[in-house]
C-alpha cells in the first residue's frame, strides 16, 4: 500500500514525521502538485495536514498575532486579520489566482522558500518568528532572517514541521508593492514590504524577488528613522524618499533571468521602496 | 468488499489507500481504484471517474480550466492530491444543478456569446458560480479580479464578462431587487 | 453537433396535400445573432474535447523529445523502457514505414529525428503504455548518446554559416521590386523594428486518439484545423493509402494557427497499428509549447519616403524571420510579410528583401495575421514616425494615404472589392473614448499589486492600420466541399471544416436556415472519411471558403425542390422563385396548381421527398510572385483599424491597456455576436503581444515553456473594446462576408505601443514592451 497518512492532531503528525522524515508534506498543495504533474517529484508517502485543526485561522497572544501555517491566503485578505496585518493582506492577494489563494497557506510559502514567495518580505519586514515543531525537539522559534537561507532552502530540520507563525502587531502604517507584467496571476519581479512601529520608533523594509532570500533594507531603515516625524507622520524632507529608495536598491541583489535583469529589478526596487516610504509618510518642510 | 472495508475507514483514519478510496463527488460516493499516490484530482475526475467537464490546459494551476469546488471553495483540481480530498464535497461542472438542469450561469453564457472553443468554459463556469453565490451584485471590476484565475484565449472576456454580469443581474430580478 | 429543433406548423394545404403557405417562428438565419449549436454542452461540460477521448484496452502515447538545439545522435537505446511492465511498444526513425518527413508546403522535418536533432523538443521516440505515469517512466527509460553540435540561434548567421538541413539555411527569399525601387521622396523616416515569437496558446493542448482497425487502416480522432492535409501527411508516413487513414475531428480547443502542422498525428498511428490498440496522445503544456509551431520572430528595418505633404514616395525594407529548424508555412508567411509590408497605403515604388531563414531555434509557421502582424507593427510605427516628421496628424497622414479599390499593391496587383480604409479609419475615431480612470487602484498599470499612484500614470492614446489576405494565396490549391441533404424539413450539412472555436458550425446553420427556410439544420461531424477536404481554418477563409460552399449546396437543393415543387403543382419551374428561403409565385404567373397565390418554405415544399446536393467550391486563380514579387497572388483582403488608450507608469514601465475601438471591414455581419467575439479575442492576442508574450530564447533553449512564464492576458488586462463594423458587401463571399478571424490582431499590437510611445515618449521599436523598455529607457 502506498500510503497517504492524515493525522488529525498535531502530535500525532509530528510521530509520524519523525518515524520517517522523507515523508512527502502536503499543506495546500499548490507548490507540490506542480511538481508531482510534471514528473519531477514523485511522492511514495504523503503527510498531509489537512485535518490539522490546531494549524488553522490564527490567534491573538499578547501583542502578538500567531498565524496558524494552515492559513490560506484568501483567509489573509479580508477581516479582522487585514486590519491588523493590511501588509501582509496586501500581499495575499497579489499571490497567483483566486483558486490559489484558496488552498495555498502561509506554511507553504515559507516551506516552499521561493525567492518570489509573496508574503515572506513582508513576513521580513514584520520581523515575524517562524515556528516549528518536531517529535524530537518538540517546539523552538526560528527568525524570520534565520529561516530561509537560500532559493528554496531553510532551516527547517528532519521530522520538523512548521506550525506556525507569530508576528508582533505593529502600529503604524504597511504597504506592500508588488511588480509583475501582467495585472494579475503573475510572479514577482520585484517586490517590497515596508512595515512602521510608532511604539517601537521603527521602520522594517524588506525586499522580495531581488535576491535568493527575502532582504531586509538595515541601511535604508537605519536612514529613515532619523528622517520621520511620528507625530505628524511626515518625513523632514522630501530628499529621503529619494535617499531610502537608493538605498533599498543597494541592499537588493538581483539577478537576470527570464523573467526580467537585474538592472530592472534594482531600479524598480528603488521606486517601489521610494513610492511605499512616500504612501506611508507624506512629505514635509521644503 | 466487506463491510469493514478501506471504503468504509477511509474518510475518518488516519491513513488512505491511494489504491482504493473513496470521494464524494456531485452528492454521490464513488470508489477510486488503482490510482497512484500523486495522481490529481484532476486526472481522478476524469480518466478513473469519466467526468471531462474539468479540463487538463496547464496542470499547474495557471489557468483556471479544471476548476471544481471543494467544501465550497473554488480550486484548480490539477492541484489537489485527490486521495487528499477524501472526506471532502467535491462539486464538479457535470453536478452544479443538482436535477441536470442548465444553471442561470450557463444559460448566460451561450445566450451572451462566452463560449467560442469552451475550453476553458467549464472552469469559468464554475468559477462564476462560486463568486455569484459569494458575492450576488459584483462590480464589473470585482467579476473581473475574481475570474482572472482563469484563462481564455479565444473571447477577449468581453463576453464572459458580459454573461456573468447578465447572470447577477438576473438572480437579482429573481429576488425582487433592480434588474 | 446538436440541431435546433421547432415544431412546424403547416397553415394551408393544396387539394393534392402539398403545403403552399407555412409559418414558422422566424428562423435564426444570417445577419441574426444566433447561438453556437455546441453552446450548450459546452457549458455543460458535456462537449467531448480531443482530450477527452477514451476506449477500452486503450494506451497512453508520450514522446521523448531532443534536449539539445543541434546535436548528431549517435545511439538510441529503447531496451530500458521495453523492459519495463506495462509498457507496449517504443518506436523510433527506423519505425516509420513510409516517407520519413512531413511538413505543410516543403516536407523537411522528421516524424522522429534519425541522425541530428535540429531544436529543442524534436521528437526523437514515442512510447506506448498502460498509464500516463508509465509512460512518461519509459521515456524517461530511453537512452540517447547526444552528440552536440554548435546550433545556429542567430537568423543572420544564416546567410553565412554550413547550413544546419539539407535543404539549406535560406528557407525563401522574397524581394519585391516595385515602379522605381530607387525613387526617393523629400522626407524620409527609417527605423529598424524586432518582434518576439509569440505562440498561440490556445487552452485545449494536442491531443487525440489513434484506433487501429483490424484491416491494417486506423481512425485517428484529434484536433486539428485541416484534416485533410493531415490525412495526406500521415498516409504518406504511415506508407497507407489515402482511404486507409481516416483523419476525425476531435473537439477542439483553440488553433489559431498552431495546430496546422502535424504533431503527435503519426507517432499514434504508428503506435496504433504496432500495438493493435487504441493510442491516446494528451500534450502536457510544456510539451505544447515544444510541440507546434509558433509566430516568426523577426527583424525589420524600413525608410519610408514621402512628399513634404505626406504623400508616401517609396518605401524600403529588409525583413528576416526566423523560421527556426523546419519550413512549416515559413514560405507563405514570408511573402505575406513581403507584400504587406506597406499597409493599406496608396505607394507607387518599392524595394523589399524578405527572408525566412533557418536556425536551431523552435518551428515558426502560422499564427493568427500570418506575416501581415510582423508587417504591420513596422509600417505603422513608421507612419508615425513620419507623422512627426511631417508635423502632420498622424491620422490625417493615414488618411491621405488610405488605398482605394482600383489602387496597386506593391506586387502590381489591383486591390479589387471593397477597400474601405478611410471608413475603417474615420469609423474607429468617432468611437468613444473610455470614461475618467478608475478611482480603484485595481485598475491600474500593476493592478493588486499597488505599485502606482495617480501621480504616476501618463495616459496615451495610439491609433494603427493594418489589411491582410484573405484566403490562400500565390497559386496554392484552395477549395472547399461541402454537401447538403434535405429531408422531412430538416437540412443536414456536410463538411469537413476544422470548428476550433470561430463559429462555422454556427455559419452553417444559418446559411442553410437562410437559404432553406428552415430552422431545422444539423451540422455532421467533420471526418475526411465523408466528405473532401475543406480547406484549412485559416486564413480567414472558411466563412468565405467553406461557408460559400454550403451557400451554393443548399441553392442547388433549393432549385431542386423548386423543379420538384413546380411538376407536383403542374406549373412551369420559373413560375416559382426562391426568395429568402420561400418558393413563391413570380407576380403574374398562372398555371393547374395555382389557385392562390404560393408563399412555402423551401424545406417544407416536398416534405415526402430527400433532395441532396454536393458541390466544390473555389476561388478564382491567384498566381505565385515572380522574381521581382510581382503577381496577382491574392483573392481578397480584409481591413482594419484600432485605436488603443493605455495608462502607463513610466518609472516601472508597467502599465494597463484602458481601451481598445476598433472598426473593421467585415463585408457582411453573417452573425454580429459571434463576430464581436472574434474581433475582442483576436485584439486580446494583439494586446498580448505588444505587452507580455514571448516565448524567451537562450541559445536555441526556451526558457519559459508554462503558463507561469509565458503570459498572455486575463481577465484584468483586457480592456472593454468599442466595435464599428463596416458592412460594405463584397458579392463573391456568401452574403457578401469577409473573413473576420485576423484583422482583429493586425493593428492592435502597433496601435497599443503607439499610445505606449504617446504616453512616454519612448521610440519602442520592440514588441512586446516588457517593463525595463520602458523604465530604463532614454527618452528619444
Amino acid at each position: 500500500m502506498s500510503g497517504l497518512l492524515r493525522p488529525a492532531t498535531l502530535d500525532a503528525a509530528l510521530s509520524a514525521l519523525g518515524d520517517d522524515p522523507e515523508l512527502t508534506v502536503l499543506a495546500g498543495g499548490t507548490d507540490l502538485m506542480v511538481a508531482v504533474n510534471y514528473g519531477q517529484r514523485r511522492p511514495t508517502a504523503v503527510l498531509s495536514l489537512r485535518r490539522l485543526d490546531e494549524l488553522t485561522g490564527w490567534r491573538g497572544d499578547g501583542d502578538d498575532v500567531v498565524l496558524g501555517s494552515r492559513l490560506t491566503y484568501a483567509e489573509m485578505q479580508h477581516g479582522e486579520l487585514a486590519e491588523l496585518l493590511p501588509g501582509l493582506a496586501q500581499a495575499a492577494r497579489t499571490v497567483g489566482s483566486p483558486q490559489i489563494r484558496a488552498t495555498g497557506t502561509i506554511g507553504g510559502n515559507l516551506g516552499t522558500a521561493s525567492p518570489a514567495g509573496d508574503t515572506l518580505p513582508v513576513l521580513a519586514a514584520y520581523d515575524a518568528t517562524v515556528e516549528v515543531a518536531s517529535a524530537a525537539d518538540g517546539h523552538r522559534r526560528v527568525p524570520m532572517a534565520e529561516f530561509v537561507v537560500g532559493p528554496k532552502r531553510t532551516t527547517l530540520r528532519p521530522g520538523e514541521l512548521i506550525t506556525g507563525v507569530r508576528i508582533r502587531v505593529p502600529h503604524g502604517p504597511q504597504e506592500f508593492l508588488k511588480i509583475g507584467p501582467r495585472n494579475a496571476m503573475v510572479i514577482a519581479v520585484a517586490n517590497c514590504a515596508l512595515v512602521a512601529d510608532r511604539d517601537t520608533a521603527t521602520v522594517r523594509c524588506a525586499l522580495g524577488s531581488v535576491g535568493p532570500v527575502p532582504l531586509r533594507c538595515v541601511d535604508a531603515e537605519a536612514f529613515v528613522v532619523d528622517h520621520l516625524d511620528w507625530d505628524a507622520g511626515r518625513v523632514d524632507d522630501p530628499r529621503t524618499y529619494e535617499t531610502f529608495g537608493a538605498l533599498c536598491a543597494e541592499a537588493s541583489r538581483p539577478i537576470d533571468d527570464h523573467r526580467s535583469t537585474a538592472e530592472y529589478r534594482r531600479h524598480a526596487t528603488g521606486v517601489l521602496a521610494r513610492r511605499a516610504l512616500m504612501r506611508a509618510f507624506r512629505g514635509g518642510g521644503a | 468488499m466487506t463491510t469493514d472495508g478501506p471504503m468504509d475507514r477511509a474518510t475518518d483514519d488516519d491513513t488512505v489507500d491511494s489504491g482504493i478510496y473513496e470521494l464524494r463527488v456531485n452528492g454521490g460516493t464513488r470508489v477510486v481504484e488503482g490510482a497512484w499516490l500523486g495522481e490529481s484530482l484532476l486526472n481522478v475526475l476524469r480518466d478513473r471517474l469519466g467526468l471531462y467537464g474539468a479540463k487538463n490546459a496547464c496542470e499547474q494551476g495557471e489557468c483556471g480550466s479544471c476548476s471544481v469546488l471543494v467544501d465550497g471553495r473554488v480550486v484548480c483540481s490539477c492541484l489537489e492530491l485527490a486521495a487528499a480530498c477524501v472526506g471532502t464535497d467535491i462539486t464538479t461542472v457535470e453536478g452544479l444543478d443538482p436535477t441536470g438542469a442548465l444553471t442561470d450561469v450557463q444559460r448566460a453564457f451561450v445566450e451572451a456569446g462566452a463560449v467560442q472553443c469552451g475550453f476553458c468554459t467549464p472552469g469559468l463556469v464554475v468559477a462564476a458560480h462560486e463568486l455569484l453565490d459569494r458575492r450576488p451584485d459584483p462590480s464589473e471590476l470585482e467579476i473581473r479580479e475574481s475570474l482572472a484565475g482563469n484563462l481564455c484565449r479565444c473571447t477577449g472576456y468581453g463576453r464572459i464578462v458580459a454573461a456573468v454580469s447578465a447572470a447577477a443581474a438576473e438572480r437579482r430580478a429573481a429576488a425582487g431587487g433592480r434588474p | 453537433m446538436t440541431t435546433t429543433t421547432t415544431p412546424t406548423t403547416p397553415t394551408g394545404t393544396t387539394a393534392t396535400g402539398i403545403t403552399t403557405t407555412t409559418t414558422r417562428p422566424p428562423a435564426a438565419g444570417i445577419g441574426s445573432d444566433a447561438r453556437r449549436p455546441d453552446g450548450i454542452p459546452k457549458v455543460r461540460g458535456e462537449f467531448a474535447f480531443s482530450s477527452d477521448l477514451h476506449r477500452p484496452q486503450m494506451l497512453w502515447g508520450r514522446t521523448l523529445r531532443s534536449p539539445l538545439p543541434y546535436a548528431r545522435i549517435r545511439s538510441i537505446d529503447i531496451s530500458g523502457a521495453l523492459a519495463l511492465p506495462g509498457v507496449a511498444a517504443v518506436i523510433t526513425a527506423e519505425d516509420v514505414p513510409g516517407r520519413a518527413t512531413y511538413g505543410l508546403i516543403s516536407s523537411d522535418q522528421p516524424v522522429f529525428a534519425a541522425d541530428v536533432v535540429r531544436f529543442v523538443g524534436e521528437a526523437v521516440a514515442a512510447v506506448a503504455a498502460e498509464t500516463p505515469e508509465l509512460a512518461r517512466r519509459a521515456v524517461a527509460a530511453i537512452e540517447v548518446d547526444y552528440e552536440p553540435l554548435d546550433p545556429l540561434t542567430d537568423p543572420e548567421d544564416c546567410f553565412t554559416r554550413d547550413p544546419i538541413h539539407p535543404d539549406g539555411n535560406i528557407v525563401r527569399s522574397v524581394p519585391i521590386r516595385f515602379g522605381d525601387p530607387e525613387a526617393r521622396g523629400d522626407v524620409v523616416v527609417e527605423g529598424t523594428y524586432v518582434i518576439g515569437m509569440q505562440d498561440q496558446a490556445f487552452m485545449g493542448p494536442e491531443s487525440g486518439l489513434a484506433v487501429p482497425d483490424t484491416d491494417g487502416s486506423v481512425d485517428l480522432w484529434v484536433s486539428t484545423q485541416f484534416l485533410h492535409v493531415d490525412r495526406d501527411q500521415v498516409a504518406a508516413c504511415l506508407g497507407l493509402p489515402e482511404e486507409d487513414v481516416r483523419v476525425h475531428l476531435g473537439g477542439v480547443g483553440g488553433a489559431f494557427g498552431a495546430r496546422e502542422d502535424v504533431s503527435f498525428h503519426v507517432h499514434s498511428c504508428l503506435l496504433a497499428l504496432r500495438t493493435g490498440r487504441p493510442v491516446k496522445f494528451v500534450y502536457q503544456r510544456d510539451e505544447s509549447f515544444y510541440g507546434h509551431v509558433h509566430r516568426h520572430p523577426g527583424t525589420i528595418w524600413m525608410r519610408h519616403h514621402a512628399t513634404g505633404d505626406g504623400r508616401l514616395v517609396n518605401i524600403e525594407a529588409r525583413i528576416v524571420l526566423d523560421g527556426g529548424a523546419y519550413a512549416s508555412s515559413s514560405l507563405a508567411v514570408i511573402a505575406n510579410a513581403a507584400r504587406f509590408a506597406p499597409g493599406p497605403y496608396r505607394i507607387d515604388n518599392a524595394k523589399i528583401d524578405a527572408w525566412v531563414v533557418r536556425t536551431n531555434n523552435p518551428p515558426c509557421g502560422a499564427m493568427r495575421g500570418f506575416g501581415a502582424v510582423q508587417a504591420c507593427f513596422a509600417h505603422e510605427a513608421q507612419m508615425d514616425l513620419l507623422a512627426a516628421e511631417l508635423d502632420i496628424d498622424p491620422i490625417e497622414l493615414r488618411l491621405l494615404n488610405a488605398a482605394r479599390t482600383g489602387d496597386r499593391m506593391i506586387t502590381g496587383q489591383v486591390l479589387e472589392g471593397p477597400v474601405p480604409v478611410e471608413e475603417c479609419i474615420r469609423a474607429c475615431v468617432a468611437l468613444p473614448m473610455p470614461p475618467a480612470r478608475d478611482e480603484d487602484r485595481l485598475a491600474w498599470p500593476g493592478g493588486a499589486g499597488r505599485t502606482a499612484d495617480a501621480a504616476d500614470l501618463r495616459r496615451g492614446v495610439g491609433f494603427a492600420v493594418g489589411y491582410k489576405n484573405l484566403m490562400f494565396s500565390e497559386g496554392e490549391m484552395d477549395d472547399a466541399h461541402a454537401a447538403c441533404r434535405l429531408e422531412a424539413g430538416v437540412a443536414s450539412i456536410t463538411s469537413a471544416c476544422a470548428e476550433v472555436g470561430q463559429g462555422f458550425v454556427t455559419i452553417a446553420q444559418q446559411i442553410a436556415r437562410t437559404v432553406l427556410g428552415t430552422p431545422d439544420v444539423v451540422v455532421e461531424p467533420a471526418s475526411t472519411a465523408t466528405i473532401g477536404t475543406a480547406g484549412s481554418t485559416s486564413a480567414s477563409r472558411q466563412t468565405w471558403m467553406s461557408g460559400g460552399a454550403v451557400e451554393k449546396a443548399c441553392r442547388e437543393v433549393a432549385e431542386d425542390v423548386r423543379a420538384a415543387y413546380a411538376a407536383v403543382l403542374g406549373l412551369e419551374a420559373d413560375q416559382l422563385e426562391v426568395v429568402d428561403g420561400r418558393l413563391r409565385s413570380v407576380a403574374g404567373a398562372t398555371g393547374a396548381g395555382m389557385g392562390a397565390a404560393i408563399d412555402v418554405a423551401v424545406a417544407d415544399a416536398v416534405p415526402g421527398r430527400r433532395f441532396e446536393s454536393s458541390v466544390r467550391n473555389r476561388h478564382a486563380p491567384t498566381f505565385a510572385l515572380d522574381r521581382f514579387g510581382q503577381g496577382d497572388s491574392d483573392v481578397a483582403w480584409a481591413f482594419v483599424a484600432h485605436r488603443a488608450v493605455v495608462d502607463v507608469d513610466p518609472d516601472l514601465g508597467l502599465l494597463r491597456v484602458v481601451q481598445m475601438a476598433t472598426a473593421q471591414d467585415v463585408g457582411r455581419a453573417l452573425n454580429p455576436l459571434q463576430l464581436i467575439g472574434q474581433i475582442e479575442g483576436g485584439i486580446a492576442q494583439g494586446v498580448g503581444l505588444a505587452v507580455m508574450e514571448e516565448i524567451v530564447m537562450e541559445d536555441g533553449l526556451v526558457k519559459n515553456p508554462s503558463f507561469t512564464d509565458y503570459l498572455i492576458p486575463t481577465m484584468l488586462d483586457m480592456p472593454d473594446v468599442e466595435i464599428a463594423l463596416i458592412e460594405q458587401p463584397d458579392s463573391r463571399g456568401p452574403f457578401g462576408a469577409k473573413g473576420v478571424g485576423e484583422p482583429p490582431t493586425l493593428s492592435s499590437t502597433p496601435a497599443v505601443v503607439a499610445a505606449i510611445r504617446a504616453a512616454t515618449g519612448l521610440a519602442l521599436e520592440r514588441v512586446p514592451v516588457r517593463p525595463q523598455d520602458i523604465a530604463l529607457a532614454r527618452k528619444v
